[in-house]
């Protein structure tokens, strides 16, 4: 009997032990820059796409929302989410796109461009992409709406779908 | 093109494991005397297949083949030749297919090297073996395949975050891992031992070879990890019980644990169960550690978490392992009788394994019950470095002790014969710390004891190594230089700690600090850019008054654009007896830096103490019998 006792005993511990694993598998908590949003993104600046100029803050508050996109020719994802782009371009009155092409060559962001359309309203570099580490990228495509006020409403990591589409729709009527 | 090749080694793979299992059925029931030729060849291609598709993902990262995700989330064209192979195993599912290869290895070895043993032994430890091969193999095809493709082929990938560029860290993943997975042959073999009843001494000898295999890499493991913590993280300590450094730490206890007890079942063809256990929990306690770190469960300085579905996987495996290691262990048990005199060398065993495993227990009570807290009662907490050291330190004394005395208790029944030796030690230790407890500064009682205990087992040590030079007795070298490297780790960690100077002030560019025997001069201050982030520079100028020594340190604040992502990267310059170490930070609205500056005495003897640990298991890998 008493053997027994310690073999019931080791099984339950092992159960326990597992089930507690399995339960703390839904309090992951992950390194997310989700908590960014609600903070205000002053003090940014980032090269002009076209010229000499530097895009800053202030060619954001002109604008009543800005989605910031980091795109890249070499990323593949963002090719997938560039239809959603011209769409909003199209479809939104109150959104303005800032894009930020991210680590990449200018010849090759231009032919991305020629080849799927623009988008963008404002168009920034950011070749070495030190200046993306302000907005907590870590990697592209990411997009970020902030507001008049410049402060961050939602984040978006990864490629834009049609969900994400519709909700920024939703967001800047 | 690479992703097709890969996948169709690893498949190649997959099928060689069932046809493995299947045949080694097939030749258990016909009750063969030889292994049958064709489970070598088995073996040998699916060996080759795997490696061939570790080469795959190889060639992926040297030539940047961005199709492959893998290589596109974790390289770059621009990345360093070296650093382009080691991202080959940077990843999760790069560190998998390394994992997977590591248990393919092992079980081709363990089959060519245990010829003689018994048949039906072989033939379920390669059953066992190879169902751990497609629980991993499927979980890598299925949630983790590092050839998954991506359409269309980016230009360039997103490259390796800079921290992880260090070449201790390079090698740390594969060393551990053959400690971590290099315990599964001998889980494989304690399963196939119970089931085909294969025991005592045989068995020992023939898992003895693949412990110290994977005791040895584990403890190089570990020892690379914390250097690179040291030098890397820069906050100045090499052990911080971090729940990943732990992760590593518990099965290592196991191992060590199953070292010595391994010896008694070959000597004395005792405590079978017990090794048995051990050989389960070891692998097990790897497992459950790749699922804490895989899992994201616990938070800590490694990076790989991101996924849920893969704790679930290997949640899920690890519990049908945990079942049937206890159903078959259970089933085949028998309970042994042994009667060890107090004083032999089988008690002092025991007695290392019962400290194994107080360790153990604490470390993993240390590390679950945060978990375990905030699962039951949704509170958060934190078990930091006092927990462990209230409860470690001072049973180490203890330990230390009896690690002098026990090896040089004979087997069966054996009094310990030098008890003039031992006083004599003994007070040679006492005055020895009251001599740098004189001459060097004072310290704790519990730090007294420890330097004595440790200093006891270091001078056992050297004088075991004198008498096994003279020949009298026989004796074990590789032993004496783990148990050796111990005392000495032990005793400089004391020394490191309490002689550790700490100073924490504020300097303004051009001012001088002046504390005990050091003159600090704040020279000058630049700023440089860099690739991604400005670096801030500060040098400085440290004068040792006491040996009219100056030396220049370069410690630096780096400033990724956004304000809250300083990262500061200590100076330190690494000497014979002492490393300095500073580092500074910017203070708000003010022209004050704070600066740390630390000495810490010996600290690259800790390093060389902990390989030497090490090196008495590779030692004793080379030189297989050995004589007591």
């Amino acid at each position: 009997m008493k053997i027994n006792f310690t073999r019931v005993l080791l099984l339950l511990i092992a159960i326990f032990v597992l089930s507690i694993f399995l339960f703390s598998l839904n309090k992951v908590n992950i390194y997310d820059t989700k908590n960014l949003i609600g903070q205000n993104i002053n003090n940014f600046e980032i090269k002009s796409f076209k010229n000499e100029k530097i895009i800053s803050e202030k060619n954001l508050k002109e604008n009543k929302y800005t989605l910031i996109n980091f795109w890249a020719s070499w990323c593949a994802p963002c090719r997938a989410e560039h239809k959603y782009l011209i769409k909003l371009k199209n479809n939104t009155q109150n959104l303005k796109i800032l894009g930020v092409n991210f680590k990449d060559k200018n010849k090759d962001a231009k032919k991305f461009i020629a080849e799927f359309g623009d988008p963008y309203h404002i168009s920034g570099k950011d070749p070495d992409g030190r200046s993306s580490i302000n907005f907590g990228i870590y990697g592209i495509p990411e997009s970020i709406l902030v507001d008049q006020n410049l402060i961050i409403v939602r984040k978006f990591i990864g490629p834009l779908n049609f969900e994400d589409y519709n909700e920024i729709l939703n967001l800047t009527k | 093109m690479l992703s097709n090749i890969g996948i169709i080694f690893l498949i190649l793979t997959l099928a060689l494991s069932i046809s493995l299992i299947y045949y080694s059925f097939i030749n258990l029931n016909k009750d063969k005397k030889i292994v049958d030729k064709n489970i070598y060849y088995l073996s040998l291609y699916q060996t080759t297949f795997c490696i061939l598709s570790f080469f795959v993902l190889l060639l992926g990262f040297i030539f940047s083949d961005f199709s492959l995700i893998n290589v596109f989330e974790n390289s770059h064209t621009n990345k360093p030749f070296f650093y382009k192979i080691t991202g080959t195993w940077g990843s999760h599912e790069g560190s998998l297919l390394l994992w997977i290869n590591i248990l393919v290895i092992f079980s081709y070895l363990f089959l060519i090297y245990n010829k003689n043993k018994d048949i039906s032994f072989r033939f379920y430890t390669i059953i066992f073996q190879n169902f751990l091969i497609i629980g991993f193999l499927i979980f890598l095809l299925i949630n983790s395949n590092p050839f998954s493709i991506i359409i269309p082929e980016p230009k360039e990938g997103l490259g390796l975050n800079p921290i992880l560029q260090d070449p201790a860290l390079a090698i740390h993943p594969p060393l551990l891992y053959v400690g971590f997975v290099g315990s599964s042959i001998y889980f494989s073999a304690a399963m196939a031992s119970l089931v085909s009843g294969f025991k005592g001494k045989p068995f020992a000898t023939s898992i003895k070879p693949w412990i110290l295999i994977s005791w040895s890499f584990q403890t190089l493991g570990i020892i690379v990890g914390s250097i690179w913590a040291y030098y890397e993280l820069g906050w100045g300590g090499f052990w911080f019980w971090d729940p990943v450094e732990n992760a590593s730490l518990m099965p290592w206890f196991v191992m060590t644990a199953l070292m010595h007890s391994v010896i008694v079942l070959e000597k004395r063809n005792s405590i079978y169960s017990w090794v048995i256990i051990l050989c389960l929990l070891t692998f097990t306690l790897s497992v459950t550690g790749t699922f804490l770190v895989r899992s994201g469960v616990l938070n800590s300085v490694h990076t790989f978490a991101n996924d849920p579905s893969r704790g679930i996987y290997i949640l899920m495996f690890l519990s049908i392992m945990i079942f049937s290691a206890l159903i078959i262990f259970f089933k085949n048990y028998k309970k042994e009788n042994y009667n060890f005199h107090s004083q032999s060398k089988e008690t002092y065993i025991l007695v290392n394994n019962w400290f194994m495993f107080f360790f153990l227990t604490s470390v993993l009570i240390g590390t679950l019950y945060p978990l375990f807290l905030e699962v039951l009662t949704d509170t958060k907490i934190s078990v930091g470095p006092p927990f462990y050291n209230t409860l470690i330190i001072p049973l180490t004394v203890i330990f230390l002790l009896l690690m002098a005395i026990g090896p040089n208790t004979s087997w069966i029944k054996g009094s310990y014969k030098n008890l003039l030796f031992a006083t004599v030690a003994l007070v040679l230790s006492i005055i020895l710390n009251f001599m740098i407890y004189n001459f060097f500064g004072k310290y704790s009682f519990l730090s007294n004891l420890i330097i004595i205990s440790s200093i006891f087992l270091i001078i056992h040590s050297i004088y075991d190594c004198i008498k096994m030079f003279q020949k009298s007795i026989k004796y074990d070298p590789s032993r004496i230089i783990s148990h050796f490297g111990f005392g000495l780790l032990v005793f400089f960690i004391g020394i490191n700690h309490n002689y550790s100077i700490e100073k924490d002030f504020n300097l303004r560019v051009g001012e001088i600090k002046n504390f005990q025997n050091y003159s600090i001069n704040f020279i000058s201050l630049e700023k440089e850019d860099r690739k991604n982030y400005t670096a801030i520079v500060g040098n400085f100028s440290i004068f040792d008054k006491k040996n009219s020594l100056s030396e220049n340190l370069k410690p630096e604040i780096r400033i990724y654009d956004n304000p809250e992502t300083l990262t500061y990267e200590a100076a330190i310059r690494t000497k014979i007896y002492s490393d300095k170490y500073i580092t500074m930070s910017n203070i708000s609205r003010s022209d004050f830096y704070n600066i740390k500056f630390q000495e810490k005495p010996f600290m690259i003897w800790i390093w060389i103490s902990a390989v030497l640990i090490s090196v008495g298991g590779v030692i004793r890998i080379f030189k297989r019998e050995v004589l007591t």
